[in-house]
């Protein structure tokens, strides 16, 4: 999924200090997965914000909500007759997300209250690693289910580079090398063959190189 | 290993001798007398000059133009060309660029992370990698072509060299990615300095087994130590480089004024272990910002004159 973190209470407060009505809108998507932008942390965005304005002696109005997906024009719709009601949105969805609210809400002020950090997954909780870069050519089969372009820090394709030691990557010893482990689990497949055979410079075109992306199924519009 | 290019130095180890290549690093600025300086210390006690393109992705006066102010000198340049800041078109640029000069040595690299640089917030490229650029020049240069597709006439006449590092991990993988590489097109390789020398002779050993010293001329690397604060600092600090811990005893065994001495002394007898194995074509001297050092390395290794080519 997803993965965000929430963005620093200071830099939502200067955001908004301008305002008197804002209402912070959470997404029950990727974000609540990785716990920062669900109804829970859109809550306690809430709370800190309002504390915050009162002691600060200004005054506030803080609404806060949630939808399905922001992703999705459908939920966008629920926030229709009472978006007018403020000044400013504060939304906790995903880049996508915030980018999807704006766009629907075209003449409303849309601030992002998360960071949005890349696809991955849960190590454990609050630990999330970065799994895929969405380069729209898969090539997991040729490397051992590991891929070299979201976990090798250089995105080798005949790797590994001459840094790789005890399993680390040279940038920092808490990376483990992306080609350490493409080899390990090459030689637990019996597949080390695959290794030896240089891999032609990749099609990039399909990855964000080739200007913003859509995708069109014919076979699945109404 | 039949000729195909112009360069002296694929001319020098065709024709059977220990070739002797050392680099220069060019400044951190746009004084390119330094280039021509550290150029003139070396010249006559080398084969070809590698210029080092950005190594530890620290800003420098760029590869190309330094190799091209070799070229004017006279001298053999080494063009080091990394991945790391340019993507397939202007890697094949430059390489025109470079060709068009008489540039004809290249040495193909993937590049340090740019995060040991000087400008740690950068984007990188890695378009390519090491392998694919050594596929690369190959493609430009035996079938006229670009990896786009264009045919051209006039094709860079390059003497193809690539790295290797018999010391990262995991060892096993070591030769195999040679392999690769020669597979790839690899002529030359220069390796990542040596210290460690019985890992070294077991890396070579598996080399010459399966066949890869006939196909591809090795240049072992050597960077003799300044003192043993640098011993340590290799040791511990930079990836990729294996210093035992005699290298580190001996280094730290003499005073502090003759340890400049001894590590020029470890470079000379590693040289002269190194002559003696078979698969061993040459010698590659990284002196570290050392650069008048060469001279007497190379001498006192037995390594000079330098033959003369007809």
């Amino acid at each position: 999924m997803i993965k965000a973190v929430p963005k620093p209470l200071e830099e939502i407060i200067d955001l908004v200090k301008d305002f008197h009505k804002v209402l912070i809108v959470g997404c029950d998507g990727c974000v609540t997965v990785c716990e920062a932008g669900g109804l829970k942390e859109v809550q306690v965005l809430g709370s800190s914000l309002r504390l915050y304005f009162t002691q600060a002696g200004q005054r506030m109005d803080i609404d806060e909500t949630s939808l399905t997906r922001q992703c999705d024009q459908e939920y966008l719709d629920q926030l229709k007759d009472r978006i007018d009601h403020y000044e400013a949105v504060v939304s906790l969805a995903c880049g996508c997300g915030v980018q999807y609210l704006a766009e629907r809400y075209h003449d409303k002020i849309v601030y992002p209250g998360v960071d949005t950090c890349f696809m991955g997954v849960d190590l454990e909780r609050g630990v999330y690693a970065e799994r895929c870069q969405a380069c729209g050519k898969c090539i997991l089969a040729n490397t051992g289910g590991i891929c070299p372009i979201a976990r090798c820090s250089k995105r080798m394709l005949n790797g590994p580079c001459g840094g790789s030691e005890k399993g680390k990557c040279e940038v920092n010893p808490e990376i483990d090398c992306g080609w350490q482990l493409i080899y390990d689990r090459l030689k637990i497949l019996g597949q080390l063959d695959r290794f030896e055979q240089p891999v032609d410079p990749k099609d990039w075109a399909t990855s964000r190189d080739g200007g913003p992306r859509k995708i069109v199924r014919e076979d699945l519009r109404l | 290993m039949n000729n195909t290019t112009p360069s002296r130095l694929e001319k020098m180890l065709a024709a059977g001798h220990l070739a002797v290549t050392s680099e220069v690093g060019p400044p951190r600025s746009c004084d390119g007398s330094v280039i021509e300086q550290k150029a003139e210390l070396i010249k006559d006690y080398v084969d070809a000059v590698n210029v080092t393109d950005n190594q530890t992705s620290v800003t420098r006066l760029c590869s190309l133009a330094a190799c091209i102010r070799l070229k004017l000198m006279g001298l053999e340049p080494v063009l080091q060309m990394v991945t790391r800041d340019r993507n397939r078109i202007a890697l094949q640029s430059d390489i025109f660029g470079a060709a068009s000069f008489g540039i004809c040595n290249i040495l193909c690299l993937t590049g340090d992370h740019q995060h040991f640089g000087d400008h740690p917030n950068a984007v990188n490229v890695f378009d390519l990698d090491s392998t694919q650029l050594i596929q690369t020049v190959r493609l430009m240069r035996d079938e006229g072509r670009l990896l786009g597709g264009h045919q051209f006439e006039h094709r860079p006449q390059m003497f193809i060299g690539a790295a290797a590092n018999p010391f990262a991990d995991p060892f096993e993988i070591r030769v195999p990615r040679l392999a690769k590489k020669v597979a790839a097109g690899a002529q030359f390789i220069q390796t990542q300095c040596i210290y460690n020398m019985d890992k070294f002779k077991l890396w070579l050993k598996l080399a010459r087994d399966r066949g890869l010293t006939e196909r591809v001329a090795i240049l072992a690397g050597i960077t003799p130590m300044k003192n043993v604060g640098m011993a340590r600092y290799m040791k511990n600090r930079v990836p990729g480089i294996d210093v035992p811990d005699e290298i580190v005893k001996r280094m730290g065994g003499v005073p502090k004024e003759k340890q400049a001495a001894e590590g020029i002394r470890l470079a000379i007898e590693q040289i002269q272990e190194l002559k003696e194995e078979e698969g061993i074509r040459g010698f590659h001297l990284m002196a570290i910002e050392w650069e008048e050092k060469v001279p007497e390395i190379v001498e006192r290794a037995g390594l000079f004159p330098r033959p003369q080519l007809n």
